[in-house]
């Protein structure tokens, strides 16, 4: 509970964020700061799975693809040629399908975004098991290769199938209306409301784990982490535990795939790449695997850096840099206790420590 | 001292601000391109003729007086990327036009922000629906394919191919192709008897060429690409000892892919912009002065043969600042210029704007051409 | 988009003898490619247990070596040298980022060879650029081809094949044979029992790096002229690889070479009845099934990968 309270602090930032911005008409910073959040609620789930349950997966962005591409897929490509048909017309007769007119003027039924987003979340849930099952039994280089395979398999799918656009991805992805006025979209009117609505979702999810890890399940993850067949054989259900967190980190990339989809109004094969989970892989572990706020600190502020450009052409640079100097010199994060004792004893304070040592 | 020096300051600042409307104003250009990543062959000459062209046009004082400052972004072919930019440049920047993005995708992504936002778009991109139906913010320079695809057919109606095989890339560029050549071949009576799509980074088509090769039926085969890996195809065709006629796209307009494919690009037929033989132009054509130095102050500053990608960026940016000449640093009436523009030539063909067609160049801006003895030449048949 | 019943029809009433063999020859072409740079992976797993995932980055540094320094000297001392550099650089790497950390998990090796990766290529790209080379054919040109059974091959595959059933050989009768090798073998299987028998293992560590980055190097020189070189060709040659260094069984040089020409037959054989476009995930949808039902990889023993034995 103690752990909670500190969300109080987060979210005392995030209003301050949007305070300062508004009142120096720097409103721009939150399309960034939307994004950023989004691609941090994929960062914490995975931290989860990876720092909690001991388990790398290096296809993430395979499961924030299903989300974005399954829910652009439905409310894009128009049901008009297939109205006669008896399932269509069931959803029709729900109300769960919208019409409408392309920009362009053109006649369109598409499937209503609330529903996408339910279709999408649970398709990636699905798979999650599917996969999550015979992968989760495999273990250090076998799951990487598994997982990095998974990964593979969407990218190459997406980018083969038409009706997800092939090269060119799904674009003119429509708004997502959610309740009393707010909708997911990128216009530059909804900013603020949209900037509320990703750090929502954010903190919500971000509660959601403080709270799984401070559970049973929680204990029983570390214990894996720590050593999986002593925690085997406390009766703690290694498999069953594993999965459950595979999949609830699967569910966490589908939700921010959806939302950023229909904020960004579009979504490309890019998004399903190899180099994606690597990154998300990346920055789990400068925040320190086990450290929920060191990887929400990290997602959010190695996100904002990269999407507003600031890297350059150096992008991919920088982000194999970090890997490498954080790994070598600060295994458990840059939040971590060993990194923070090994900068001070740089700055300074080494120095009388070398001396008594002598 | 030190209070004389301030109030001196205080002085020429209050005089320079007070001389503001009358003086040079610095006018920002945005570009979106691809420098690095998967579409990096690309984005990377896109980006180095923007950077040559802009230095050249502040060198001789800017347009109008007004010095032109370019920001460029690499998205590394990323949509998302492409998105946070386009909405950086618009509202932080305050460009008064973008360039770019390289890849059609990209610029789908960004052709209703940049609608909404009423700001200028000059896409690199090829493919057709980035003007079909017309955003009227949004242009781009590279030439239809769908024009491509009809001079390759009416070619081939000329030597009589009934019956082809195609192969496309699995990029934007190649996707778009692959719809146009299976819509457009009815018209021209060809029938496309195989489709097969490869990856960007294939190392080796063999296997795909046998079974191609397997269809008695096939009398030409269409290599619909812009990535380096189209050089494989026509490697193993002819290593496979097929000799069927082989087409390509304008996405072969790049020496270096005739020189990837080394002997085995001999008589390779494609459709491209008159800039891979500007030399052979007679003196009278629109288009050779500015080729020429164009490839000139390329090849001389980056040393590698300038291609018709760059050729797109260097289209945009002419038109631009053509445009801006006219309308000044004013993102509506640019748009108007831009509309208005009649007759201008560029490295992709003389580009005549209007409301319906945003793409501006007609099926003329396309030269079929042949690959001899390793270099380009026009194909007369 | 799937058309497979009709597809297979053709598959089945189409084959003539001749198709059959020409498959069969580009199975063997991509085959000994992912083999040749499975066999490098297996070098350092065998001595230290780590996935190098910059192993594709040895084959592009050595490509791209030897495409510059063929500007300066004749072919086979451009390649010798382009090798050799490659096994510099590859002792380079396990000295700054390998060689000091104290008993690192599997986790953090990952990783770091990840972002070696990443950053080998970032290097690249900066140095040789975003543009395609490619060295010269050894034999004949681009056109040239020779006839098996009514198929056609191009004389680089056979250099290829050659060059991958060579290093197989060499290495078996290094390891088998020399102290430095059966020093290495050590390492491989125990390595605390190695150093207490006064093997300097940290010495073998950055030896297994060498030879497995000369290993990618050659590998990288004998495919460029067939699928050219360019800064960003690691990464796919190392997931084909590292592939195929699992479903050969981990450490295993002669299941290396099997299954690499195994799933590249697979491959050449899947574009009669799948579009092309879904080789890729169908060669990796393989692995996967393969790894669920037999982790320990196709020819791999679980008792041998238990030890780690060459």
């Amino acid at each position: 509970m103690k752990k909670l309270l500190l969300i109080l602090p987060l979210l005392a930032c995030v209003i301050a964020i949007q305070v300062v911005c508004s009142s120096t008409d720097t409103l721009y910073y939150l399309t960034q700061m939307t994004m950023s959040a989004y691609y941090s609620l994929l960062i914490i789930g995975l931290c989860v799975l990876m720092g909690y349950a001991g388990q790398i997966s290096l296809g993430h962005a395979g499961f924030f693809a299903i989300g974005g591409y399954i829910s652009a897929g439905l409310t894009t490509h128009s049901l008009i040629p297939f109205k006669d048909n008896a399932l269509v017309q069931f959803l029709d007769s729900s109300g769960l399908l919208l019409a409408g007119q392309t920009l362009y003027g053109e006649e369109l039924l598409v499937v209503s975004p609330g529903l996408a987003c339910a279709v999408a979340i649970i398709a990636a849930a699905v798979i999650a098991v599917f996969i999550g099952i015979p992968v989760l039994k495999l273990k250090g280089h076998y799951l990487a290769m598994a997982t990095l395979g998974f990964g593979i398999i969407i990218y190459r799918v997406v980018l083969a199938v038409e009706y997800f656009g092939e090269a060119d991805g799904i674009s003119e992805v429509p708004a997502f209306p959610l309740f009393a006025g707010l909708s997911v979209s990128g216009s530059f009117g909804d900013r603020v409301s949209n900037y509320y609505i990703a750090w929502g979702i954010l903190l919500l999810g971000l509660i959601l784990l403080l709270n799984l890890i401070d559970s049973r399940v929680g204990r029983g993850l570390r214990g894996i982490h720590g050593s999986e067949e002593a925690a085997d054989a406390m009766g703690v259900h290694t498999a069953r535990f594993k999965l459950q967190t595979f999949v609830l980190s699967a569910v966490f990339a589908a939700v921010a795939g959806v939302f950023l989809t229909h904020y960004n109004g579009g979504i490309g094969p890019s998004e399903a790449g190899v180099m994606k989970s690597v990154r998300y892989v990346a920055i789990v572990a400068v925040g320190g695997m086990a450290n929920l706020w060191g990887a929400l600190l990290m997602g959010v502020v190695l996100n904002f850096l990269s999407l507003r450009g600031v890297f350059g052409s150096y992008d991919d640079a920088v982000f194999g840099l970090i890997l490498i100097v954080i790994m070598l010199f600060a295994p458990n994060g840059i939040l971590s206790i060993s990194f923070r004792h090994r900068l001070m004893q740089l700055f300074g304070k080494g120095k009388q420590k070398r001396d008594g040592e002598a | 001292m030190k209070k004389l020096a301030s109030k001196f300051l205080m002085a020429v600042a209050a005089m320079s601000l007070f001389a503001a409307p009358a003086m040079a104003e610095t006018i920002k250009v945005g570009a979106i391109l691809a420098a690095t990543g998967p579409a990096s062959f690309l984005g990377g000459p896109e980006a180095r003729t923007l950077e040559m062209l802009v230095e050249e046009v502040n060198a001789k004082g800017g347009i109008n007086g007004n010095k032109i400052e370019l920001i460029i972004k690499d998205s590394a072919a990323s949509p998302e990327k492409a998105i946070s930019f386009a909405k950086q440049l618009i509202e932080e920047d305050k460009v008064l036009a973008i360039i770019g993005p390289s890849t059609s995708g990209e610029t789908m992504k960004i052709k209703n922000i940049c609608e909404q936002a009423k700001t200028p778009l000059l896409s690199c991109g090829a493919a057709e629906v980035i003007v079909n139906p017309v955003a009227s913010y949004v242009f781009k320079t590279p030439q239809k394919d769908s024009y491509a695809v009809k001079k390759i057919y009416m070619e081939m109606n000329k030597l009589g191919i009934k019956k082809i095989a195609v192969l496309a890339g699995n990029t934007g560029f190649g996707k778009a192709g692959k719809g146009q050549l299976l819509k457009i071949a009815p018209e021209f009576g060809i029938e496309i008897v195989e489709v097969e799509v490869y990856d960007k980074k294939s190392n080796d088509l063999s296997a795909v060429v046998a079974k191609i090769k397997a269809n008695k039926e096939v009398q030409a085969v269409i290599n619909w690409s812009i990535v380096p890996a189209q050089a494989i195809v026509p490697k193993n065709m002819r290593q496979a000892g097929w000799d069927v006629p082989l087409f390509q796209s304008h996405g072969f307009g790049n020496i270096k892919y005739v020189e990837a494919a080394g002997a085995a690009a001999e008589g390779i037929i494609f459709p491209a912009g008159r800039l891979l033989i500007a030399d052979t132009l007679s003196a009278d054509n629109p288009q050779k002065e500015l080729l020429m130095a164009y490839i000139k102050n390329y090849e001389a500053k980056f040393k590698e043969p300038a291609s018709t990608f760059g050729g797109h960026a260097y289209d945009a940016f002419t038109i631009l600042m053509a445009a801006i000449e006219v309308a000044g640093n004013d993102r509506d009436k640019v748009r108007s210029a831009i509309e208005n523009m009649k007759g201008f030539p560029g490295t992709g063909g003389v580009f005549t704007f209007s409301a319906e067609d945003h793409n501006g160049l007609d099926i003329d801006a396309f030269q079929m051409m042949i690959v001899k003895d390793g270099k380009f030449v026009a194909y007369e048949k | 988009m799937f058309d497979v019943g009709r597809s297979s029809f053709i598959f089945l009433t189409k084959m003539t003898s001749e198709l059959f063999v020409q498959y069969l020859l580009a199975g063997i072409t991509y085959g000994s490619i992912y083999a040749i740079v499975a066999i490098g992976f297996n070098i350092i797993y065998n001595t230290t247990g780590i996935i190098n995932f910059a192993q594709g980055e040895f084959v592009m540094f050595g490509g791209m070596i030897a495409i510059t320094l063929l500007q300066f000297m004749p072919l086979p001392l451009a390649i010798i040298l382009a090798v050799i550099l490659t096994m510099i650089i590859g002792a380079g790497i396990e000295i700054c980022f390998i060689r000091w950390l104290k008993a690192p998990s599997v986790l953090r090796l990952v990783i770091i060879t990840i972002g070696i990766s990443i950053l080998s290529r970032e290097v690249a790209v900066h140095v040789w650029g975003e543009s395609i080379r490619s060295l010269p054919y050894f034999v004949g040109n681009e056109i040239t081809s020779i006839s098996i059974l009514g198929a056609r091959i191009s004389p680089q595959v056979l250099w290829v094949v050659a060059a991958s059933g060579l290093m197989f050989i060499c290495l078996g009768i290094f390891f088998k044979t020399t102290s430095v090798g059966r020093e290495m073998r050590a390492c491989a299987s125990n390595r605390k029992a190695a150093t207490l028998c006064g093997i300097n293992t940290e010495n073998m560590v950055t030896l297994s790096f060498v030879l497995s980055a000369g290993m990618g190097a050659l590998a990288g020189c004998m495919m460029s002229p067939i699928t050219y070189s360019q800064y960003d060709m690691g990464t796919g040659l190392a997931i084909k690889g590292f592939t195929v260094a699992i479903l050969g069984g981990l450490g295993s040089s002669g299941g290396a070479v099997a299954a690499g020409l195994l799933l590249g037959v697979i491959e050449a054989f899947s574009v009669s009845v799948v579009p092309l476009a879904f080789q890729d995930a169908i060669a990796i949808a393989i692995l996967l099934i393969i790894l669920f039902i037999r982790p320990q990889g196709l020819f791999g023993s679980k008792e041998a990968s238990a030890l780690k034995e060459f």
